[in-house]
């Protein structure tokens, strides 16, 4: 097996513990919640005696220990059923399969946005660490860092939607316009940029110091010295030696940043009435549905699994130690 | 100035405030204490105006100190609590309960730390002791896996082998004698901790999972949002407050650390 596919598939099943650990969690939240499958089915079957309802626990195992319930909540899930959202009356699948898209959509460019931009801002930065740009990004970074998305999405609303009235003030796209083909896409890219900003900076300002952190490291490392000494243009050294050693933490950190992005678009989403995925959390709890919490969680958990293993074979890729598989 | 002690003149500032709310602002800042809607520096009673029920705004930031700060400063210090104890284990145990550990670990991580307070307030109920709970449960890996590191390298030193020699138990060495070594690193991140917590407290009152019964700057920001468009200064003014909150933590957490790649 080549290196890389062997490194990809010991990633792989080093992920399904972890995913059972977060399938055990997410049992026990069940557990703790109040009511169970038959309470929900009761709520929106309306009014059943007392018979009937200990006739379908008992059908349905809910009399038995938590280990016989455990395994009947693994048994479904692996069927691909996340249960029935009581607030949205459909199957919690169906739900989210509708929901994720926006989310996913609108995290990707977030995430584009903040690593290109932000490791660029970092190599400006670190390129001379000490210097008047350098001070200038670090503390404009540190100050964009504190600012909460959520808060700042308000902020953008007053601007440049209530004030300027430049762009929408929320929602994914303007509600009834007939727009098709070209002209919807553009509807939604200008509805996505306010909320995309939102997401976007705080991470835009971690790594712009992540990078410009670690370039301020690599330049006390003597291979720099003797960059210097073979003569080496400033700008090739920056490029080509410093800054691509550097992006290495930044591409790790990728990975674990879809989570925070994950639980940072839940009130992202809030703020601009984006139906998307994170809002569904929200709602979730607000209508005391816990499967449909539970699946959103269970999905997150996988999104941020698969980030993890994308961002590995990236890896792979650029650093030659794990493609030749050491 | 260094950026420290900007950050803990400032925090300081804050912290005299939420102790001394009560004699700034008295009364219940959830109250209603004029008319409605009053611009900021419009009437001297009301410096900061009043929002869309008539309640003070700047009694509101006061006492919403208070609660970002006592929940910010308790899960951060649960959340460095359980991550050094189970970092310790982890590393000073090793083998297969390092293993179930870490994999235990990183499903925490993988699950969006806000999304695990979300799910944990759903169960328990929004007040103050179970947004503790909340908060620091998504927040505690990083220490462990830092405190691990620092374990794995303090284990094979002299010092653990003498404790060994003069006949400690295993869990005595690791409580009393590594621990307390390790605990340097993993204190670096509590800026970071500390942070976050009020970052996630703050998104947690704004969706209205906070504590009902006070005030925060979160909440605040959720009821100036219902008149966003007549009365911007509602939302603004509390976020400033948590902007400022946030930077002199990390302001702090910088000058802390020697190492700076811990940070940010």
């Amino acid at each position: 097996m080549p290196p890389l596919a062997a490194f990809f598939l010991k990633r792989l099943l080093t992920a399904l513990p972890v995913l059972f650990i977060v399938l055990v969690g997410s049992f026990l939240l069940l557990e703790a919640a109040s009511g169970d499958a038959v309470d929900a089915y009761i709520a929106r079957s309306g009014a059943m005696d007392a018979e009937q309802i200990t006739q379908l626990r008992t059908e349905w195992g809910l009399d038995k220990g938590p280990l016989y319930r455990f395994g009947a909540y693994i048994s479904t899930l692996a069927h691909g059923d996340l249960g029935w959202s009581t607030a949205f009356e459909r199957p919690v699948t169906s739900v989210i399969a509708e929901r994720l898209p926006v989310t996913l959509l609108l995290m990707s460019i977030a995430t584009g946005l903040a690593f290109f931009l932000g490791s660029l801002l970092g190599v400006v930065a670190g390129a001379r660490p000490g210097s008047l740009r350098d001070r200038i990004l670090s503390t404009g970074s540190l100050a964009l860092y504190a600012v909460p998305g959520f808060w700042l999405g308000l902020v953008l609303i007053v601007v440049f939607a209530v004030d300027l009235r430049w762009l929408p003030i929320g929602g994914i796209e303007s509600i009834a316009s007939d727009k098709t083909g070209l002209a919807r896409l553009g509807d939604i890219a200008v509805h996505l940029i306010l909320p995309v900003c939102a997401l976007a900076m705080v991470y835009l300002a971690l790594y712009l110091r992540l990078m410009r952190d670690r370039m301020a490291e690599i330049w006390r490392d003597p291979f720099v010295k003797g960059l210097e000494a073979r003569g080496l243009s400033r700008r090739r050294i920056v490029w080509r030696h410093v800054a691509r050693n550097a992006v290495l933490p930044a591409i790790t950190m990728l990975g674990w940043q879809s989570a925070a992005m994950l639980g940072g678009s839940v009130v992202v989403e809030s703020v601009f009435n984006i139906p998307g995925f994170g809002r569904l959390a929200a709602e979730a709890v607000a209508r005391r549905d816990t499967p449909l919490l539970l699946g959103v969680l269970l999905c997150s958990a996988i999104t941020v699994i698969i980030a993890n293993l994308l961002v590995d074979l990236a890896y792979g890729k650029l650093d030659p130690r794990v493609r030749i598989g050491r | 100035m260094s950026s420290f002690r900007i950050g803990a003149a400032l925090l300081l500032l804050l912290v005299l405030m939420a102790l001394f709310a009560p004699v700034i602002a008295p009364g219940d800042p959830l109250a209603i204490s004029g008319q409605a809607m009053l611009r900021p520096f419009e009437s001297e009673a009301h410096l900061l105006g009043t929002d869309r029920l008539g309640r003070d705004v700047f009694a509101g930031l006061v006492h919403g100190t208070r609660t970002t700060l006592l929940v910010a400063f308790f899960s951060a210090a649960a959340a460095l609590i359980i991550g050094s104890i189970v970092g310790t284990i982890s590393g000073f145990l090793g083998g297969v309960t390092d293993i179930v550990l870490m994999r235990i670990t990183e499903a925490f991580q993988t699950v969006p730390g806000f999304l695990l307070a979300l799910a944990t307030i759903s169960v328990t109920g929004p007040s103050v002791p179970t947004l503790v709970l909340a908060i620091s449960l998504g927040n505690w890996t990083q220490a462990a896996r830092v405190t691990r590191a620092e374990v794995l390298s303090l284990r094979e030193r002299d010092f653990v082998a003498a404790a060994r020699t003069l006949g400690m138990r295993p869990f005595e060495i690791a409580f009393r004698e590594i621990l307390p070594n390790a605990f340097g690193p993993t204190a670096s991140l509590a800026a970071i901790s500390v942070a976050t917590a009020i970052l996630i407290e703050a998104a947690l009152s704004f969706l209205g999972f906070g504590d009902p019964n006070r005030v925060t700057w979160g909440s605040m920001i959720a009821e100036g949002r219902t008149v966003l468009r007549a009365a911007p200064y509602l939302s603004i003014v509390p976020g400033i407050a948590l902007v400022v909150t946030v930077l002199s933590v990390h302001l702090i957490g910088r000058g802390l650390s020697r190492t700076e790649r811990l940070q940010p």
